[in-house]
């Protein structure tokens, strides 16, 4: 028997997950059409002023994709706690991060990325000039994996509670915290005609910190709801 | 080997058992009885290093089991009341998907003579939502022809199999015993095995 490969288990869950949101193509779409829709009712709300949309456009994306993201964390993991899949990946001969890490990269590519993709067209909504749209991708792309990785912290601990979802939200809200202000601070410097780059580097940072930790904590808390 | 020494398990304010102590060479079995809740699946689930006993330790080959933790796990194949099926995917997708997850990928040709064993191989063109529940209770066995582990634990493996399949799974189980193989399992059913089956019974 040969020794089980650590990336072999990676690549394997993020294909097996990626295989299963493109048999059951609704689930990615829900948090996809969500962003959509809060993006596009501010401007219905606030009025046609172009000044005024700019100004709030930062943080309004910002705060959209945040909740966006938040409405497809529960579904991280209770699928596989429910049918016994996560058992069998606490069983597993690789250590359980490796495969958490696994499933938060496929949760940002069935999840997140369609986000960043489209973000564009939303910020078209509120007037912004074309390179104040293209740091707000790199400020989504750099931003939303962390928003991943902290997510899978309180999909994690919320394992088998009921209600679980609305526990999520107050777990996890205040700590994305910190990637909605460098986020939404990089795009405001951009169109204030600052310079973005040391939100830009708190950002990665908050990505470096939440990469190191985050399955850590995840997998331990997995565990504990196995027990 | 495996050993269980001295193994308490109290779940919230009862205590289930206390001083639970086996040992199991290679090529034995263990059948573990008892009523409904009596502390079957806990002292499964605590063998499997899921849970961890309020006393005692589990060793395998003398060393405690949360040390050698991978290694061990690496011995192990565990079939739970849930089967760990994903109900989008055909069973040998399932299959191969288990591999993959535990870092060992198996070729295609591995995950249909798996399934052959329990003579599911012809219900390969559906996703696994479309079966019964005996049917999906064998794919989910498949998994034990699958990977090659040493030590097999079994909690309630003959739930929903008819006759034909609970034959399989002897006979699969003998197997595996006269391979050197160690098997833990719990049956409310009467398993009928050529090796001799040590009883553990709960009261």
């Amino acid at each position: 028997m040969s020794a089980p490969s650590f990336r072999a288990a990676f690549a394997g869950i993020v294909r097996r997950d990626l295989r299963l949101a493109a048999r059951r193509k609704s689930e990615p779409l829900f948090s996809l059409g969500f962003f959509v829709l809060v993006a596009s009712l501010f401007p219905l709300g606030l009025g046609p002023e172009p000044e005024l949309l700019r100004r709030v456009a930062p943080g309004v994306l910002w705060v959209a994709a945040l909740l966006a993201s938040m409405l497809s964390l529960g579904r991280m993991f209770v699928a596989d706690f429910e049918d016994g899949t996560l058992e069998q990946l606490a069983l597993a001969p690789v250590p359980l991060v490796v495969s958490v890490s696994g499933k938060v990269a496929a949760h940002w590519l069935v999840s997140e990325l369609p986000l960043v993709l489209v973000s564009p067209l939303l910020a078209l909504q509120y007037g912004l000039p074309a390179d104040v749209i293209g740091l707000l991708m790199i400020s989504l792309l750099i931003g939303t994996p962390a928003l991943s990785l902290v997510g899978a912290i309180g999909a994690a601990l919320t394992l088998g509670v009921r209600g679980g979802g609305a526990l999520v939200a107050l777990l996890v809200l205040p700590l994305y915290v910190p990637t909605l202000i460098f986020g939404a601070g990089a795009v405001d410097a951009r169109l204030a005609g600052l310079s973005s780059a040391a939100n830009l580097s708190l950002l990665g940072a908050c990505l470096i910190l939440a990469t190191v930790f985050a399955p850590l904590a995840a997998a331990a808390g997995i565990r504990i709801a196995l027990e | 080997m495996l050993s269980a020494n001295d193994l308490e398990c109290v779940r919230g304010t009862r205590r289930l058992f206390a001083g639970v102590s086996f040992r199991l060479h290679p090529g034995e079995c263990l059948l573990v009885q008892g009523p409904n809740g009596s502390g079957k699946t806990s002292l499964l689930r605590i063998l499997c290093g899921l849970a961890r006993p309020e006393r005692g330790e589990v060793r395998w080959n003398d060393a405690p089991i949360w040390r050698i933790d991978e290694e061990y796990r690496a011995e192990l194949a565990y079939c739970g009341h849930s089967n760990a099926l994903k109900d989008d995917l055909t069973p040998s997708e399932n299959l191969l998907a288990a591999a993959s997850l535990c870092g060992q990928p198996a070729s295609r040709g591995a995950a249909a003579d798996a399934l052959e064993a329990f003579g599911v191989r012809q219900l390969d063109a559906l996703p696994v939502r479309a079966l019964s529940q005996g049917q999906k209770r064998r794919v989910g066995l498949s998994r034990l022809a699958l990977a090659a582990r040493r030590l097999w634990i079994l909690d309630e493996p003959l739930a929903s199999l008819d006759a034909r399949a609970a034959q399989a799974l002897a006979g699969l189980v003998d197997a595996h015993l006269e391979r050197g193989g160690i098997a833990v399992l719990t049956s409310h059913q009467p398993i009928e095995l050529r090796a001799e089956v040590r009883v553990f019974a709960f009261t």
